[in-house]
């Protein structure tokens, strides 16, 4: 039996999670349901000479954050629906400067208060359009604490590799869940770490001059190369610019990092899927009532499966389509009124066969509430 | 090292009006790191959104221009992470204290070692001219046509009662007074406040008839005084100028040294 075994909640899967990757700093402010990420890792992170601070707000512990990763730090923050409002103008401002971290938001009802201590998946499009402009984001989701483990290690190792905030959309049954976690050997997860210049000291770097692979390799603030960030357009120093061809190719380059890159990013479960007629497409919490209802019917004969998304942003749209080319129908099975319903029916070929299996009362969606959906696409009546 | 050598002289001349106070105040911001000797490599300046935040632009540092009325909390993030650097915060009067004004009154609470720079002119310059919090009641401006209502923050007051260790008031006619003051609250051990009343002749002197950048200069000798002058005494209406705070307290990087230090041998032991 493995040494690393432990019985845990999902909330402290992310911390270990995160610490297995790297985390070093942690800036946060307490809400629902997500405080026990901050409650943990303001003992845990002391004792590897990591720092904690707990900020007077949503929006300075964002970007407290950024400026801890500019100083070379593995960076995190968590919160849940207000407080992921509060940081969104933060987190544009570290999509535009380049800036790695990663924001665990475990989801609650909404909109605003909502309904703290109750589950939700509301905030999948906030995740993706949350701060204005144009912009590109990652954002990954686990089922079980075995995954979300795995998915806080790839959320940092992804802020790295794209210089790119990354979101974690937890939700509140799985924070808040208990389970088994194993925790892997050191060595056993690839770990990225920061990418950084081998432009030595007096020669001119240009911190946003990216290689050949579209990496910009960084300097640490306190380092020998002094540059200057800002959330301005700016020149491959980092000065301000408002030169047309220069905000054209930093727009485009800040999204093509990482919509080119989907399928490096893609992450995803498959579950009786194979000859699967009927597919229920799911994540996080929900999926785990789709892949037990799937798993039950499956043994009375019906052809159903489950593919459970792990990566939301950029929406995997070429492997929805060609895993649900040949499902007779496909139900989306959510907590929301349908947000990723709309990019399954965006990216199969039959969207009228798409349907939306959900729940939005703060309960969380059962077996039986998706067969019931079922029964009525099947024709097997109510 | 010269002066010229912690500019970065490529991007002169400044974006600032003429007759803005904010080029004295790098003028004078430059010679007190001169003094020190301070490394450039571990100054970091870390500015929100304004006229005074394009000051991060014009130094040879580490710069980081960030959100309006942020730059506190991006601060933070810097200091903490890194205690050995210098870390300095220019903000204009309404991104300290009118959407920065929660990040300025914990970073005092903390008592964690930075330095703020309060360029106060009074006014939001770079939107064209609305009032801050700063501006104080029967002020003109874009946004108050039939006079402000709105009373102001005294910056003085607020940060000793928040807690700032280091405190001070100057004005941008009295440069070597700021040079002074800089580099005695870059010194300092702890949250330092350096409010520095800078004119606007562009929207603050246009719309308050307080003349041009002279005039408004000469306004500045003549309406304050140094704290504990006689001029003070017999005209208590002026507004002093002088080092208000300057003690000790715990500072946050070092204490949260000595959590770091606690937890590393409880886990062990």
């Amino acid at each position: 039996m493995p040494k690393n075994i432990r019985f845990v909640q999902g909330n402290e899967a992310c911390v270990e999670g995160a610490l297995y990757a790297g985390l070093d700093f942690y800036a946060g402010y307490p809400i629902t349901p997500s405080t026990e990420i901050a409650e943990q890792l303001s003992q845990r992170l002391p004792e590897i000479g990591g720092k904690f601070i707990q900020m007077e707000d949503e929006i300075a512990s964002m970007c407290a954050i950024i400026g801890a990763s500019l100083t070379g730090k593995k960076v995190m923050t968590a919160t849940s629906g207000p407080g992921f409002s509060l940081k969104q103008e933060a987190i544009g401002y570290a999509c535009m400067t380049e800036i790695p971290c990663v924001i665990a938001n475990v989801q609650r009802g909404g909109p605003s208060t909502g309904n703290p201590t109750h589950v939700s998946q509301g905030d999948i499009n906030q995740a993706r359009w949350g701060t204005h402009g144009d912009h590109a984001i990652i954002a990954l989701t686990a089922s079980n604490h075995q995954d979300v483990f795995k998915m806080t290690v790839d959320a940092f190792n992804m802020a790295e590799t794209y210089r790119t905030p990354v979101i974690l959309l937890f939700d509140e049954a799985v924070g808040h869940m208990r389970e088994k976690l194993i925790i892997p050997e050191k060595g056993e997860l690839e770990i990225v770490d920061r990418l950084r210049t081998a432009v030595a000291k007096d020669v001119d770097y240009h911190p946003y001059l990216p290689r050949e692979d579209g990496r910009l390799p960084m300097s640490d603030f306190g380092a020998e190369h002094r540059y200057n960030v800002t959330g301005l357009f700016h020149d491959m120093w980092g000065f301000p610019s408002n030169n047309p061809k220069i905000v054209n190719e930093l727009l485009r380059h800040l999204v093509d990092k990482i919509e080119n890159n989907v399928q490096a990013i893609t992450r995803y479960k498959e579950h009786c899927l194979e000859d699967a007629e009927y597919i229920l497409v799911s994540y996080g919490s929900s999926a785990r009532s789709a892949i037990h209802l799937a798993q039950n019917r499956r043994n009375k004969g019906e052809k159903i499966g489950v593919l459970e998304l792990q990566s939301l942003w950029p929406f995997p749209t070429e492997l929805v389509k060609e895993k649900c080319s040949d499902a007779k129908a496909v139900l989306v099975v959510e907590m929301n009124m349908g947000q990723v319903l709309t990019q399954v029916k965006a990216a199969v070929k039959s969207p009228d066969r798409v349907f939306l299996a959900n729940r939005i009362d703060g309960q969380l969606i059962t077996p039986s509430n998706i067969k019931q959906l079922l029964r009525v696409i099947q024709g097997r009546g109510v | 090292m010269a002066v010229q050598d912690y500019l970065r002289q490529r991007f002169f001349p400044h974006m600032w009006c003429p007759g803005c106070g904010h080029g004295t105040i790098l003028n004078a911001l430059i010679h007190s790191i001169e003094e020190l000797k301070l490394n450039k490599n571990e100054i970091v300046m870390v500015s929100g959104i304004g006229c005074s935040a394009r000051i991060s632009g014009y130094v040879d540092f580490h710069s980081l221009h960030t959100l309006h009325g942020r730059a506190l909390a991006f601060a933070t993030g810097v200091k903490l992470s890194r205690p050995h650097l210098n870390v300095l915060v220019p903000m204009g009067d309404g991104d300290a204290l009118a959407i920065g004004g929660n990040h300025f009154i914990h970073a005092a609470r903390r008592n964690i070692d930075i330095t703020a720079i309060v360029m106060n002119n009074r006014i939001y310059g770079m939107t064209g001219g609305q009032f801050s919090p700063l501006s104080g009641p029967g002020v003109k401006a874009t946004t108050a046509p039939y006079k402000t209502i709105d009373s102001s923050f005294d910056v003085v007051e607020l940060a000793k009662a928040a807690g700032a260790t280091f405190v001070a008031r100057t004005t941008a006619f009295h440069v070597k007074e700021c040079t002074e003051m800089l580099t005695k609250a870059i010194l300092h051990k702890g949250f330092s406040v350096v409010e520095i009343m800078s004119q606007c002749p562009t929207h603050f002197g246009r719309k308050n008839k307080e003349g041009d950048a002279v005039n408004m200069l000469g306004l500045y000798k003549d309406n304050t005084a140094k704290l504990g002058s006689k001029a003070l005494e017999e005209k208590p209406h002026l507004i002093p100028r002088g080092i208000f705070v300057e003690k000790e307290r715990p500072e946050y990087c070092e204490e949260y040294d000595k959590i770091i230090a606690y937890a590393m041998k409880e886990k062990i032991s």
